[in-house]
């Protein structure tokens, strides 16, 4: 049952003339699929940058009121 | 009692902190069977007696139509559970599963299409099956523009929820088109009541491709609704205190 169907990996891209059709649709897919895998983590990414933004901005606004309790930041 | 878990549901952040371990695994369980699927429908499944190689396109084609539906009964489900319990982390998984559904949708769509080239000679025909799932699309799509339609997210959930039920009617006209309206699609060859008139051959890789897509959808609606989690909760100390961490270098 677990027989390699092609005699070379040319055939293999060939699929006796339907290559085109399958590894179209089996590239659509990947593509689709990495963007359902990535885009959510780009949004978590640009969030956690705008919240470490904001977060140094509070931070230097405080040392600025009161400079001598401060002195970590 | 035993109620405790449905309540603590309703927390964004235990789920948040809940599932946190349950993405690695996912992530290598669903890349795996992918991959051993694809490989075994592409290379070592024989060849279909009448489409020859055009067939291979079914390791994908029909997971993702399976998806599609599955996907739309989880948005319709967690639509009504955030109507009727006013439960958050329910609307926030109906928002999220709404553009994973219609990506899913599109695959099914567009590889039909490819399929139906060589096979029909035909890229496109207004068969009962094709028309309903486009109908699907529409649907998912119309949900994801209400989301963005309303100011306000409550108004917008409730307002997407209501179409995500209503269209719940196209669902068993998309399972039944095939026998209702026998035009062109053909119908189902995989059959849970009877024998399959698919061979094991072809089966188990076709099974592996199936299983591998609901990891797949799981592990996306989970990225997704987690990140979804943090944006709505961006203004609350653990969200920033997770921030902080990120930057002082730990893993989130």
């Amino acid at each position: 049952m677990m027989k390699f169907q092609f005699e070379s990996l040319t055939e293999l891209m060939a699929m006796s003339g339907h290559g085109p059709y399958v590894w179209a649709c089996y590239g659509i897919t990947l593509v689709a699929l990495l963007y359902l895998v990535i885009s959510p983590l780009r949004r978590r990414k640009l969030l956690f940058e705008q919240l470490k933004r904001q977060q140094r901005i509070a931070a230097h606004e405080r040392a600025g009121q009161n400079t001598v309790e401060n002195q970590e930041s | 009692m035993g109620w405790q878990w449905f309540h603590r549901l309703g927390s964004p952040r235990w789920f948040y902190e809940k599932t946190d371990a349950w993405i690695p695994w996912l992530a290598v369980v669903s890349f795996a069977l992918l991959a051993v699927g694809a490989i075994w429908g592409l290379a070592f499944a024989p060849a279909d007696m009448k489409q020859g190689n055009s067939y291979r396109i079914i390791y994908i084609h029909v997971p993702a139509a399976f998806l599609s539906l599955a996907g739309y009964y989880i948005m319709a489900i967690s639509g009504a559970i955030g109507l009727i319990w006013k439960m958050k982390l329910a609307d926030m998984v109906m928002k999220c599963a709404a553009p994973i559904g219609a990506v899913f949708t599109f695959i099914s769509l567009v590889t039909g299409a490819i399929w139906g080239k060589p096979t029909w000679g035909t890229w496109w025909v207004w068969d009962a099956r094709i028309t309903s799932m486009l109908v699907l699309l529409f649907l998912y799509l119309g949900v994801i523009a209400l989301q963005q339609a309303y100011q306000h997210q409550d108004t917008a959930n409730k307002a997407s929820a209501i179409l995500a039920l209503v269209g719940t009617v196209n669902i068993p006209i998309i399972y039944k088109s095939v026998d209702w309206w026998y035009t062109l699609h053909q119908p189902a060859t995989i059959k849970f009541t009877s024998e399959s008139t698919i061979h094991p051959s072809m089966l188990y890789p076709l099974l592996t491709m199936v299983i591998g897509f609901y990891c797949f959808y799981a592990l996306v609606l989970l990225i997704s609704t987690r990140t979804e989690v943090l944006e709505r909760e961006k203004k609350t100390r653990w969200v920033n205190e997770l921030a902080a961490a990120k930057a002082a270098g730990g893993k989130v």
